[in-house]
């Protein structure tokens, strides 16, 4: 039955393609999209070209573009670099420690101001939530001096206790604790369950979503930052990846291929989540986006 | 029978009868139950949140008042400090350096702010359609987001060397003469705008993606229907649409574009010149490394009195367009 139309319009198709015919075998967006993509792509293939550089291509004027054989001098010198192991563990140490704790204290006030009431706790939440909007370099100064009388600078303790909880990760993982059904709960505590143990078994799994969001934002910010590790820390063998990069520039501005491998090191942690969970990455960014 | 009360553990209920009732039976326990669970409710409640509570309000709401104090004062972070009223911010108010910060974040944000959101706009449009590909092109864009601006000043700095970077290479071959990009102060601020171009516009394509993919198709479809070509589609279905996404954005972008620091300490150091100091860095020059904590205070107290302004201009200027449609 359907056939018989499709025939029908046998003339008109075959009329289009020779207007067609010029056109490119790929949709035009290519011809816009390809060299876009290259702007964006280009500086950090040229990271990782010039990384696996000897320092001879790289220091010839004008520098070679394309190595000519793959030299791991540059990642060998910084991994014997015994600071830089230890910069590296540093970060590993505060980013997978702020991570947890966010995702712990986060679930914990989340779920007490989403379905516990007590005094005062609309007003307390309000209160941090306004918190998230005091921009930083208000409170650096303080809060190095609060580090200071608590006898934390220059030691992980101080780059890891003032993010140890985030008031926006509270603040989510309590908006979406209130969207989850309460007869799921209410159903355990008839049953005699008791809060934790209905916040541990019941509501964390069904908050993977919102657990991930916390936990992408909270690595992202920890791993990348520069400026509080820069305030809090000054003695090397306390730096995080990130400040000890910025000292190995200096130090070692004429092996640049050494930086460049450190800079590599530096950016995979990211880059391989990214690339390993790229949808939860995107869906955090633009949900914090949208509702943050 | 310590089964029975369970049942009845609505919160809502529970709070209400424990205030309102009283119990008319003689006191045989001392508390009641739905008292005394209340009260471990609470009790619960309070140990749940203090963790947060403590280091939120401790390191959030302290610290600013702190900083008040500590803009009327001399302080040099070691030694104890002294009361100087208003003297810093008068101070401020003379200083060209400070003047220049200003200048300064407020150039880089005028053109990064639109700039960063009208690439993202387009951008998104690009890919926002169903080609080969695309989720390759969304990747790249956005992959210069989440590298830190430690790694992107490293790299760049690199890369723009004046004598042995790719990029007078590159210009090299073009034929055009070799630039000083970070080192000459008439391009300073322009690079770094355009490295923060670089990484930040793949945040505006992914928040812009968002908003596109929630564009009702009908509308579009009833649009087209009624005659409208790309342009006018645009103009009156999809713009409205994300009107409120392009609020948030450009409420975002200004925020971070006024607290940019890391970029700056990486690649210039405020140079050359001063000529990308901007706010974040000066307070930081001030503070941890001329030692001069009370006048670093007092200039973060200037930015932040600033970033609220501008914040609730926004909100009023918004108000105007919600009414309308």
């Amino acid at each position: 039955m359907t056939t018989r139309p499709a025939r029908l319009e046998v003339p008109a198709t075959r009329a289009l393609p020779a207007l067609r015919r010029p056109r490119l075998p790929f949709s035009p967006w290519h011809l816009l999209l390809v060299p876009l993509a290259l702007v964006f792509a280009a500086p950090l293939g040229w990271l990782l070209l010039s990384s696996v550089m000897s320092n001879a291509e790289i220091n010839r004027f004008p520098p070679a573009l394309w190595p000519s054989h793959v030299d791991l001098a540059g990642f060998r010198y910084v991994l014997d670099n015994a600071l830089f192991l230890r910069w590296f563990t540093n970060s590993l140490i505060v980013s997978a420690v702020t991570v947890g704790s966010n995702l712990l204290f986060g679930a914990l006030g989340g779920y007490a101001f989403a379905r516990m009431r007590f005094a005062g706790s609309r007003a307390l939440l309000g209160l941090m939530v306004a918190t998230m909007a005091i921009p930083f370099q208000l409170t650096m100064i303080p809060t190095f001096l609060v580090m200071k009388k608590l006898g934390l600078i220059d030691s992980l303790g101080a780059l890891i206790v003032p993010s140890l909880v985030t008031p926006f990760a509270v603040f989510l993982l309590r908006q979406f604790f209130l969207s989850l059904p309460r007869e799921l709960e209410e159903a355990a505590w008839i049953d005699g369950c008791s809060r934790l143990r209905v916040l541990f078994t019941i509501v964390l799994p069904l908050s993977r979503p919102a657990l991930s969001t916390v936990a992408v934002l909270t690595f992202l910010s920890t791993w990348n930052d520069l400026t509080w590790p820069l305030i809090a820390v000054n003695h090397d063998t306390t730096y995080t990846l990130q400040l000890g990069l910025t000292t190995f520039q200096g130090q070692h501005h004429t092996n640049w291929a050494a930086v460049m491998a450190g800079n590599v090191i530096t950016v995979l942690p990211v880059l391989l989540a990214f690339l390993g969970a790229q949808k939860t990455f995107v869906r955090s960014i633009t949900t914090s986006g949208l509702k943050g | 029978m310590p089964g029975l009360p369970r049942p009845i553990t609505v919160p809502s209920r529970g709070s209400a009868s424990g205030r309102g009732l009283r119990h008319p039976e003689p006191p045989k326990t001392p508390v009641a139950p739905v008292q005394r669970r209340r009260r471990r409710e609470t009790a619960a409640a309070w140990a749940y949140v203090s963790p947060a509570v403590l280091i939120i309000l401790g390191l959030g709401v302290v610290p600013v008042a702190w900083s008040l104090l500590l803009s009327f004062q001399v302080d040099d972070l070691v030694t104890p400090s002294r009361w100087t009223g208003l003297d810093n911010y008068a101070a401020l108010a003379q200083d060209p350096h400070f003047a220049q910060a200003v200048g300064n974040t407020v150039l880089y944000t005028l053109l990064y702010v639109p700039l960063s959101i009208l690439f993202g706009f387009l951008l998104a449009q690009a890919l926002n359609r169903r080609i080969r590909l695309v989720g390759l092109y969304r990747t790249l864009v956005f992959v210069p987001f989440v590298l830190s601006a430690t790694a992107q000043g490293v790299l760049f700095s690199f890369i723009l060397d004046p004598q042995f970077g790719a990029a007078n290479s590159l210009l090299h071959h073009l034929g055009v003469s070799p630039q000083g990009f970070l080192t000459d102060p008439a391009q300073a601020l322009l690079v770094l705008v355009g490295i923060t171009l670089w990484s930040g516009t793949g945040f505006c394509v992914v928040v812009y993606l968002a908003a596109l993919q929630d564009v009702p198709p009908s509308l579009v479809e009833a649009a087209r229907l009624d005659g409208a070509g790309t342009w006018r589609v645009l103009r009156h279905v999809t713009l409205p649409a994300i009107t409120p996404v392009t609020a948030f954005l450009v409420l975002w972008q200004l925020i971070t574009s006024l607290q940019v620091f890391d970029l700056v300490y990486v690649t210039t150091k405020g140079g050359p010149l001063g000529s990308t100091t901007v706010i974040v860095y000066f307070v930081w020059e001030q503070a941890f490394k001329n030692f001069t904590a009370g006048y670093g205070a007092a200039s973060a107290y200037v930015l932040a009195l600033a970033l609220l302004v501008v914040v609730l201009v926004l909100r009023v200027l918004r108000r105007p367009g919600k009414a309308l449609r």
